[in-house]
């Protein structure tokens, strides 16, 4: 099935529907995420006379966004090595927010607790949650996918759905199978400052903050470490890696636990910004990152950051003028789009199949 | 030794007769637990025995599907027709429809479909806008019906011929199959999956949020209330049906199975079956030697669907009720498992994997097992946990049986065998897919 789409495309004509998609492919995907942001800017132009409204949604987008990203670059890195959709990751995440939660009250932070305090104490609890989520992600690859390496490439897919339910139950057996309200440590709702009629909060400014960082640091071990290079070498072929000296299994592992810190960590942001956790976060989420890699190009770590902020908007722009039940309809409406006229995403998939 | 007893032991091996002997017990324990008659449970046994023993005689195999046919039949006779082990077995056997129709799209094509839930939801809607109240303004309020009987012919809102809503059903979710696998065409395998899942949770959303879209003063949906009560079966010549007398439900249900085997033995061993499992196995040769993919696709995604929507139809009147709670992910993955438990492509195995894995889920998980995590100090509820159940039997079984309980032959032969041509993530060794002669 594996690189056959262009051969298998030879018998079919190139037909005008072809072209027509091609168009789409190439204009239609800019001008549909630029649609909702147009719209309803026009329509608050016209209304209050000023872009405040839009403004706060873009906020608001940008730090949901964030989280979204550090999700979604899980995706993107295994999805790069391996061609494999972590369906497993969105719940890898949402333990990572439960071990969190669940250390708030193991450290004693509460709302009162200094600021010193708290700042040492939220380190300490992001290093264990993306070491939990990381471990767990390292995990399930030895259990569930190194078994079915030379499987159909659909059985470590159904495997990778079965792990998504256990850990989703795991999540029920730990909090119970409502969503479940923890301390607002950091008093994400307050104003930090306002721009021009656009308020910034304390929990977009950490959101963002913690997020940089995390990234860029990503980027440099992948893009200049000797484990970075060998990932990226064993991304393009593995059968060379191999015999260059590269062991593939153990790079394997490691591109899962750096995953699996990634989500580890947008667990916790996700559970001071939100303050709620839930055992069903992780699906949607899930699949909001993984529209958030399509959309930057699956396999392209840069991609995965730029669709996470993108999705970010568009699911806050959702939330506030459609409704919220609404918004899982409306992202994956985008990824059907996407799939479908511009597979390759914003900025190109990098993987083998696409060269 | 007489003659007999040698030609079986020639033809089987003595783990056959191990797992048959174990499971024996098995069934009985687990007919009483379920109310189910244990004559004819021991019944099943034998047939079960008969055709695990003599899996290569044609002659036997047709006889004992025949029986086990005959089987299904009379087997409601021999229960309490108001409830208990009947209401379940009709549930089994609706699921065991969904299961065939996604076997179709999943086993012969290779199209791995998460979101199949969206055609229950579709068939499920058909019912729920042609047979029950819900369409108030339907004939000036007064109602319209069509070819039904008393009391649903004066009640208003549309009341409809089950029979025909069944064929609208089938036309819809035949239709949305196509629909939802047109941009499916040009993708990869797991590409499709996620695609499939999206439409799945987009119709989701659609009929939990329904009641908000207006078409001419009609809502979709009755949104989270659900549309409900929806009119009872009503066959021609024949009474409406009641909920306190199951078997004619039975019996309906079982119907359609047999229509849904057929229609998948026939297809199989068409030149259609064909195509779609020339292209599961390798798309590029199967293109090249003319086999037309886009409509080969289509049309697996066609037919898998429309079984779908006779399943939803049927479940809607059945259940009383068009719920979205139904139609959630979980479900897709549900009947995912029972295709998988089964035997990916296998016809015996899918209907076994259905009836099993139903089975599980209404009787066993919720009433037989459940008070056991409190028996050994342990608080909380199985039936909370039913999904981490099938998610775990999904990862055991590809792990150390992905060919499923009763494998297709080629399936066998590719993932026990490393015989076929099957597509691997390029990260092993050739060496490793050396011939490994199991089974």
């Amino acid at each position: 099935m594996e690189a056959s789409t262009d051969v298998a495309r030879l018998p079919v004509k190139a037909n005008t529907w072809d072209k027509v998609r091609g168009y789409i492919g190439e204009y239609g995907l800019i001008a549909l995420l630029l649609a909702m942001p147009i719209v309803y800017g026009i329509q608050d132009i016209s209304q209050d006379g000023s872009l405040a409204r839009l403004g706060n949604n873009v906020v608001d987008g940008l730090s949901n966004g964030a989280i979204w990203a550090l999700v979604a670059l899980g995706y993107t890195l295994v999805y790069g090595i391996i061609e494999l959709i972590n369906f497993a990751h969105g719940e890898v995440f949402m333990i990572g927010s439960l071990v969190s939660a669940g250390l708030f009250g193991t450290l004693g932070l509460t709302v009162a607790t200094g600021v010193g305090g708290l700042i040492l104490g939220l380190l300490v609890i992001l290093l264990v949650a993306m070491l939990a989520s990381g471990s767990l992600n390292t995990m399930i690859e030895r259990v569930a996918y190194r078994p079915l390496r030379n499987a159909p490439k659909l059985a470590p897919l159904i495997t990778a759905i079965g792990f998504s339910f256990i850990l989703q139950n795991v999540g029920i057996l730990w909090i119970g199978g409502s969503p479940e309200g923890i301390p607002d440590l950091i008093n994400a709702q307050k104003e930090l400052f306002e721009i021009g009629g656009v308020s910034v909060s304390q929990g977009d400014v950490l959101a963002v903050a913690a997020t940089i960082p995390l990234v860029l640091l990503l980027t440099t071990f992948v893009g200049q470490s000797r484990l970075g290079r060998a990932m990226r070498a064993t991304a393009q072929d593995p059968e060379a890696a191999r015999l260059m000296g590269i062991n593939v299994d153990t790079t394997i592992s490691l591109t899962f636990l750096l995953g699996g810190l990634l989500a580890g960590a947008a667990g916790l942001i996700y559970a001071l910004y939100q303050t709620t956790i839930w055992f069903f976060q992780g699906f949607t989420a899930g699949l909001i990152a993984f529209t958030a890699a399509v959309m930057g190009g699956i396999g392209n770590l840069q991609g995965a950051v730029l669709g996470g902020f993108i999705i970010g908007i568009i699911q806050q722009i959702s939330d506030n003028r459609i409704g919220g039940e609404w918004t899982p309809a409306i992202v994956f409406a985008y990824l059907v789009l996407i799939m479908v006229f511009r597979p390759q995403g914003l900025l190109g998939e990098q993987t083998r199949e696409a060269g | 030794m007489s003659a007999a007893a040698t030609a079986i032991r020639g033809r089987v091996e003595n783990r056959t007769l191990i797992a048959l002997l174990v499971a024996l017990p098995a069934i009985l324990w687990v007919a009483s637990e379920i109310d189910m008659d244990l004559f004819m449970a021991f019944v099943l046994w034998v047939l079960i025995a008969l055709r695990a023993l003599f899996h290569e005689n044609r002659a036997v195999a047709r006889g004992t599907i025949a029986a086990l046919a005959a089987w299904a039949i009379i087997l409601p006779f021999f229960q309490d027709p108001t409830a208990g082990f009947i209401e379940d077995a009709t549930l089994a056997l609706a699921y065991t429809v969904f299961a065939l129709g996604l076997n179709i799209i999943v086993g012969f094509a290779g199209l791995l479909d998460l979101g199949y839930v969206a055609f229950f939801a579709l068939g499920s809607l058909t019912a729920g806008w042609f047979m029950s109240g819900f369409v108030a303004s339907a004939g000036g309020g007064e109602g319209w019906s069509f070819l039904v009987g008393e009391p649903a012919s004066t009640l208003p809102g549309i009341h409809m011929n089950f029979l025909l809503v069944i064929v609208i059903a089938v036309i819809v979710t035949t239709i949305a199959g196509v629909l939802i696998g047109l941009p499916t065409l040009r993708l990869r395998g797991d590409y499709i999956a996620i695609v499939t899942l999206a439409f799945g949770e987009i119709i989701y959303r659609v009929v939990l949020n329904g009641d908000e879209l207006v078409i001419g003063g009609q809502e979709i949906t009755n949104g989270r209330q659900g549309i409900t009560p929806v009119d009872k079966v009503d066959l021609p010549f024949l009474a409406p049906f009641e909920s306190l007398e199951l078997r004619p439900w039975y019996f309906v249900a079982l119907a359609f199975v047999f229509i849904a085997l057929f229609v998948n033995y026939r297809l199989r061993d068409s030149r259609l079956g064909r195509a779609w499992i020339a292209l599961r196995e390798d798309e590029v040769a199967a293109a090249s030697m003319g086999v037309p993919l886009v409509r080969t696709k289509l049309l697996a995604y066609g037919t898998g669907a429309a079984f779908g929507g006779v399943g939803g139809a049927f479940l809607a009147s059945y259940l009383n009720t068009v719920n979205a709670d139904q139609f959630q992910f979980s479900f897709s993955i549900f009947v995912l498992a029972m295709v998988i438990l089964g035997g990916i492509g296998s016809i015996e195995g899918v209907v076994l994997g259905a009836i099993v894995l139903s089975f599980i889920n209404n009787n066993l998980i919720p009433d037989v097992f459940n008070d056991y995590p409190s028996k050994v100090g342990l608080d909380f509820d199985l039936t909370e946990l039913s999904f981490g159940i099938f998610g775990f039997l999904l990862v055991i079984m590809m792990v150390l049986r992905p060919e499923g309980l009763i494998p297709e032959r080629r399936r066998q032969m590719e993932l026990v065998q490393h015989l076929g041509a099957g597509t691997t993530t390029g990260v092993g060794e050739a060496e490793e897919r050396t011939i490994e002669a199991r089974a």
